[in-house]
């Protein structure tokens, strides 16, 4: 039993925070934000120059062979500086699909460019119809010859617009919700018949809507076995809600800090707000909330090395359950504590309650979660 | 980070799971498992096991009976205890007192007082809230005057749990009316058999009589039982309290009774069901669980970094086992208490010593209700949970 971190995963902390002090306050964040893309170029080389984007890759594919504490301290930092770089699309999302499902031609032509920084992906699962079921798809992958011909429609794709590669779930087969016949597509964005359309989301990144008609791929877009990709779809997706309880700890964290800081400092009635107990006590149990998703995405990441993989699955639904409804109490107090300036764009403690809102519906909110661990038999 | 247990600690953990199965009375077992209260007869009967096994006193040092367990295994110990369930070793002795007389007590007092506490020769009581004194403890009244060899003890302690059984009560007493606030306090350790010593019931919203007023009239102590210094005892009370905190979080207790809740729940019908299969209240259940679950990892951060920099200093996270625990608990009897429904209403007229096999389970769950609206209220109240974070960790 041992929740410190080790030597070299307290050296990776400390060059990830040194990065992101250096390079990613409020201010130098919007001017990222705006542009066209809707983050900095000049970061995402940053982060790949110290390793960042190669941490979770083999070392045969020229990664450096970490695990999920190293993601988890990554997305921890990323969340206390509400990073807008698309990190969660490509390294965790699309960087899992290939470390679980690739074939070793398919890491060849990927990873290097991942790690690099030369190429970013987004994952086109999210359907008009299918909310948080990923079982439930309706863009379908046809065989035309060696290859697929994609038709369909995806939704809130982050970083569409500016990723290189999109990993695309389509149904090769059966109907729209069972969970035979999925798979996993790799589609080039500038593919003929791709449309994308782009736009700013609520948490002040990008994402996009994307069409797919009649798109015509190689046999080589297949990552896994197309007739059964949905085992291999919840792997990585367990694993990015993982990442985004590690990354709402974060922004929990700050979020937390900001606010004992600002009541602190404002004052009223001749003393500092902080001083009233009403205030104390909220600020106690915000502190409570967010120990309680520390421990719970703690054990999310842990559980990535749990052999049972039910019991894997039901760890992270009951992470994401404490997360969420500590983002919601930890995001929602944040702006009452602030009072009047909580609601203004220029303070960054909405911005923080607004990528915690975000995350808690990405990948199944609290009531889903409840579900699925409940349906799972329970957790203790 | 590794969530494992060694294997060293996995043996350990098989090794007093083994222990407690074998070796806790079924009659005391059962009443647990109903939350019935258990007599002064069983406390002694479970103690003395625990003691010939030398487990009695386990987190003591080693010249007074301790076993040198490290805090994981001392954390598995209590699990495994809570567990089973097996009787918590009576607190106001092994807990507090205990922990004092060793820290701060003389050669004399050590010798004669520690022995007794661990195998339960001497069932101490604890003699700090008054009528005014409550959470502001420290504006306790009860004072002690010194006339020759002896202190003059008068006042009234109050909520002195299980004193009807108590062979001792140790006290905070004012032997300093002059001095500032937590100034002038003394730690004074006191014979219940002492002419001028009334113990007075009160009996609780459950009808259970755990809790008594003690009125302390020109009651004669020996100076010698007096602990440490004069007018130094807040500084050993803290020292106390903060001991208290540990192991308040009960995730081990909490387990079992969500074991019973789901049992109960499965075999009670609603709607040609049991109620384990209503969705509603499987929500309801997942809920809990998922909180207790985080519970026991956060209690588990606590326990390994207590590990880390030493025992002794409560850990400011402590608080969050407080208020977390006891909620936890509290929302457990509610669910119970919805799972009996309209039964739950029958007063249990046998009380406590009912030994009864036929006595329905449903018996003792409003009461168990009503009781645990304490957890929240004792030590330290949740409220003070909150102060106690919002200085010492958001410094506020």
């Amino acid at each position: 039993m041992d929740f410190d971190l080790s030597e070299e995963q307290r050296l990776l902390k400390d060059s990830v925070d040194g990065l992101l002090n250096d390079s990613y306050d409020f201010e130098q964040r919007k001017k990222y934000g705006a542009e066209k893309i809707g983050w900095s170029k000049a970061v995402w080389g940053k982060l790949a120059e110290q390793g960042l984007l190669g941490l979770p890759f083999a070392e045969a594919d020229g990664g450096f062979g970490a695990g999920a504490v190293e993601t988890m301290i990554v997305m921890q930092a990323f969340g206390r500086a509400l990073v807008l770089e698309p990190y969660l699309p490509t390294v965790v999302i699309a960087g899992g699909f290939l470390r679980h499902g690739g074939s070793a031609a398919q890491k060849a032509a990927h990873i290097p460019g991942i790690i690099d920084g030369s190429k970013t992906f987004a994952f086109a699962q999210l359907e008009k119809n299918s909310r948080y079921d990923l079982s439930d798809v309706s863009t379908t992958a046809k065989k035309k010859g060696d290859g697929w011909v994609i038709d369909g429609e995806k939704f809130v794709v982050l970083n569409g617009e500016a990723a290189d590669t999109l990993v695309v779930t389509a149904r090769t087969k059966g109907g729209q919700t069972e969970r035979d016949g999925i798979g996993v597509f790799l589609v080039p964005r500038t593919a003929k018949g791709v449309t994308v359309k782009g736009y700013p989301t609520q948490d002040g990144m990008r994402a996009a809507d994307i069409t797919f008609t009649g798109v015509e791929v190689g046999a080589d877009a297949a990552l896994g076995d197309p007739a059964n990709g949905l085992p291999l779809i919840e792997r990585v997706v367990d694993e990015a809600r993982t990442a985004l309880c590690a990354e709402a700890v974060g922004a929990m964290d700050e979020s937390l800090k900001i606010t004992v800081e600002y009541i602190k400092t404002r004052k009223q009635f001749g003393v500092p707000i902080g001083s009233f107990q009403a205030l104390q006590h909220r600020a106690a149990d915000m502190f409570v909330f967010t120990e309680q998703a520390r421990s719970m995405a703690m054990l999310a990441t842990m559980a990535s090395d749990f052999n049972d993989a039910k019991e894997r699955a039901a760890s992270v639904a009951a992470a994401k359950v404490q997360v969420g409804k500590s983002s919601k109490f930890v995001g929602q107090q944040s702006i009452q504590l602030h009072g009047g300036i909580g609601m203004t764009m220029e303070a960054s403690i909405g911005h923080y309650f607004k990528r915690l809102s975000i995350i808690e519906s990405t990948f199944g909110d609290t009531d889903y979660h409840l579900r699925r661990a409940s349906e799972a038999g329970g957790i203790i | 980070m590794d969530l494992s247990l060694t294997p060293e600690e996995q043996a350990f953990r098989e090794e007093v799971r083994a222990f407690f199965r074998d070796n806790v009375p079924a009659g005391i077992k059962k009443k647990l498992s109903e939350n019935r209260h258990t007599t002064k007869e069983d406390m002694v009967e479970w103690t003395r096991i625990l003691h010939k096994k030398g487990w009695a006193v386990p987190h003591w040092p080693k010249e007074f009976g301790g076993t040198e367990w490290t805090a994981v295994q001392q954390y598995i110990f209590n699990e495994e205890m809570q567990a089973t369930p097996a009787p918590p070793p009576l607190p106001f002795g092994v807990n507090m007192v205990g922990p004092v007389i060793y820290t701060f007590a003389n050669e004399a007092q050590k010798k004669h007082y520690l022995p007794r506490i661990a195998n339960l020769t001497d069932w101490w009581c604890q003699g700090f809230s008054e009528p005014g004194s409550g959470s502001d403890l420290a504006s306790l009244k009860t004072k002690a005057e010194r006339k020759g060899d002896k202190y003059i003890v008068n006042g009234q302690k109050t909520w002195t749990t299980l004193a009807q059984h108590a062979d001792w009560i140790f006290c905070l007493v004012r032997t300093d009316p002059a001095a500032k606030k937590q100034q002038g306090i003394s730690f004074l350790l006191i014979d219940m058999k002492s002419k001028g010593i009334t113990v007075r019931p009160i009996v609780t919203i459950d009808g259970g009589r755990e809790v008594n007023e003690v009125f302390f009239d020109d009651v004669e102590v020996p100076a010698e039982n007096l602990v440490g210094e004069e007018n130094k005892g807040w500084d050993y009370a803290k020292f106390l309290l903060g001991n208290e905190r540990t192991n308040i979080a009960r995730v081990g207790m909490s387990k079992e009774r969500l074991r019973r809740l789901r049992e109960l729940a499965g075999s009670t019908q609603a709607g040609g069901r049991p109620i384990l299969d209503d969705p509603k209240f499987r929500e309801k259940l997942a809920a809990v669980e998922v909180e207790l679950k985080a519970l026991e990892l956060t209690q588990m951060r606590v326990v390994a970094n207590e590990g880390k920099n030493g025992k002794g200093k409560p850990d400011p996270a402590s608080s969050v086992l407080k208020i977390k625990g006891s909620e936890i608990q509290q929302t457990l009897t509610e669910l119970m208490l919805e799972v009996a429904g309209p039964f739950a209403s029958p007063y249990d007229i046998h009380g406590d010593d009912n030994t009864n096999e036929t006595m329905d389970w449903i018996a003792q769950i409003a009461p168990t209700y009503f009781n645990y609206r304490k957890v929240s209220i004792y030590g330290g109240s949740n409220e003070i949970q909150r102060n106690i974070i919002s200085k010492a960790v958001l410094g506020l």
